[in-house]
């Protein structure tokens, strides 16, 4: 209970409900909103003659989570290295929180969290030991014993991390890019290797920071994407292909709609921009119903497919 | 755990960065947890330099002629600075190697922590264990072979500082060297193959010293290990063994010196090549 209480105490402005969790938005929304926490322009990264990053631009408001959705090999990790400031780029302007990732400080640091993949260390370590060991890097931590609840790992709090399971260690990875309590949180294929129960825990972790914290999350999963983000780029052969909020990305919103139906126990198809017209166009010549008529737009799988086929292809 | 929770609360109401010197000590306390949590590599790290001098020391029986010091007294004075190049050249090298490749060090500079403070809690660790390390070569020297502690405090003072200098320059050596090996799979090999090399020609094994073929001992003067040897048999032996040096004198004075600028030339090393990533993903 002192746990909350501490929390409590330390944000003045916080309402009881939001206690250590809501609140930098509703606090700074002033401000705030509409401030730019990620400006990437011309990006490019080779490694030899492979471009890993490929000119790419994109921009990342305060607040926003936003998802970079690619294939395997598409260059989202190399573009999270380099806004974290774990890789140098060859080209391209970024800013990160105002700073180029390449010579931040340790003042901008504090300000990100940062969650890798691939982190295997502290084997020795228990949970508890580690998330208020790395608590101590920040000028304002949330309370360790919280961040620990709050990734839902407060039954395996002392048990060391060797013991601990997949899914468990990545939230523990989580706990640690959240506990310094982070503007701008990096999260690289959170959820690689979930099974869908723990993909969708997961998610709720993630959903709890929003407004909090500006995301940005590398995913190749497409649900994924569509579950977390406020807006999607797809990634693919180091070029952003797209962006858009789910519902609009690639033009799904008015993408051409196919038209089905039976003329005389023959199926028939039409591709249109205007399936309404379309629709009305064959009730007239029917005179009545349509017989099997289906219209379908695109599903955003579609569109990704597509998106990533265009290039890859 | 109380005085974690009391920390944590406490940083809160400061806005200011916690010091390179406090995350430094956290990261020592740190560093102390995990390494001696890793039962297995602890034990056979520790035992390794008392074992070869209980083995050795018990082969070398002959003493020096008007003097009454035995050679696996003099094995035991080198050994000391044999135990604390392995608790820091060997143990760091492949500790870092391994912090490298599981990727402890990208997670850490991912955080705000100042690099000093890395190198701190490093040097917490190695002073810790090193000492335990030279009490173990100690005890079994003194037990098996008759060793004498020092009875003056000068003899004591000249420990200290060959201590102080053998544990640092060797402590970044370490550093520098977990650089090369390409994984943590290789880096044992990597960092013990030039050790042992190092501890031939600096004259550990060899008693005297002044036995080793002239080339040998010209390279090994080049490194810090010949020197820090030399230093803890100043501090062991009686003044009639200065006979069986190679310049015939202790050499305070060029012990400090050697010792010294290998600290620095180690300390620019590390500056010069220190990666936080592993070669695989680089």
């Amino acid at each position: 209970m002192n746990t909350v209480l501490a929390v409590a105490v330390s944000f003045d402005r916080r309402t009881p409900e939001s206690v250590g969790w809501t609140s930098r938005a509703t606090r700074d929304n002033t401000h705030d909103r509409g401030m730019t926490a990620i400006d990437v322009h011309n990006l490019r990264k080779t490694y030899g003659a492979h471009a890993a990053v490929d000119d790419l631009d994109v921009t990342i408001e305060d607040g926003e989570v936003f998802a970079l959705l690619g294939p395997n090999g598409a260059g989202k990790t190399t573009t999270i290295e380099i806004l974290t400031g774990h890789r140098r780029r060859d080209r391209g302007r970024v800013q990160v929180l105002g700073q180029d990732p390449e010579r931040a400080g340790l003042d901008w640091r504090v300000q990100i969290g940062v969650v890798l993949q691939e982190v295997h260390d502290a084997g020795q370590l228990t949970v508890a030991e580690v998330v208020r060991h790395y608590a101590r890097y920040y000028p304002s931590p949330y309370q360790p014993d919280e961040v620990i609840a709050r990734v839902g790992l407060s039954d395996s709090a002392e048990l060391r991390l060797l013991a601990l399971s997949g899914g468990q260690r990545r939230r523990l990875d989580v706990a640690l890019g959240i506990v310094g309590r982070p503007r701008l949180l990096f999260l690289d294929e959170p959820t690689t290797g979930f099974d869908p129960e723990a993909r969708r825990q997961f998610w709720e972790i993630i959903r709890a920071l929003r407004g909090d914290t500006t995301v940005l999350l590398t995913t190749h999963y497409l649900d994924e994407a569509e579950a977390l983000a406020d807006r999607v780029g797809v990634i693919t052969a180091g070029r952003l292909v797209a962006v858009g909020s789910p519902a609009e990305l690639g033009g799904r919103a008015d993408a051409p709609a196919e038209v089905r139906w039976l003329d005389g126990g023959t199926p028939r198809a039409a591709t249109t921009s205007d399936p309404s017209g379309a629709v009305a166009e064959l009730s007239r010549r029917f005179g009545g119903p349509v017989p099997g008529l289906v219209v379908t737009r695109p599903s955003l799988e579609d569109i990704y497919l597509d998106l990533i086929g265009d290039v890859t292809s | 755990m109380t005085t974690a929770v009391a920390t944590a609360s406490a940083s809160i109401a400061v806005t200011r960065p916690p010091s390179a010197l406090r995350i430094g000590l956290s990261r020592g306390v740190l560093e102390l947890r995990m390494f001696f949590r890793e039962r297995d590599a602890v034990v056979f790290m520790f035992a390794l330099p008392p074992t070869l001098l209980a083995l050795l020391g018990s082969i070398f029986t002959e003493s020096f002629q008007g003097t009454g010091v035995t050679a696996s007294q003099v094995f035991t004075a080198s050994m000391i600075a044999g135990g604390i190049a392995s608790t820091t050249f060997v143990s760091l090298g492949i500790w870092i190697a391994a912090e490298r490749d599981n990727g402890t060090l990208r997670r850490l500079r991912s955080v705000p922590m100042p690099p000093l403070s890395y190198l701190m809690g490093k040097i917490v660790l190695v002073v810790v264990t090193s000492a335990a390390e030279v009490a173990v070569l100690l005890t079994v020297g003194v037990v098996l072979f008759d060793l004498q502690l020092p009875a003056t405090a000068e003899r004591w003072f000249t420990f200290g500082w060959v201590f102080v200098l053998t544990t640092i320059s060797f402590s970044l050596l370490g550093i520098a060297v977990s650089n090369l090996a390409r994984s943590a799979r290789s880096a044992p090999a990597v960092v013990n193959l030039p050790f042992l090399v190092l501890e031939f020609i600096s004259g550990v094994f060899i008693i005297p010293i002044t036995e080793l073929p002239g080339l040998l001992l010209s390279v090994g003067s080049l490194f810090p290990l010949k020197w820090a040897a030399q230093g803890f048999r100043s501090v062991f032996l009686p003044d009639s063994m200065t006979v069986h040096e190679v310049a015939g004198a202790w050499e305070h004075g060029r012990i400090a010196l050697v010792l010294g600028a290998w600290c620095l030339g180690g300390l620019l090393l590390c500056l010069k090549t220190f990666r936080w990533r592993g070669r695989r993903d680089s």
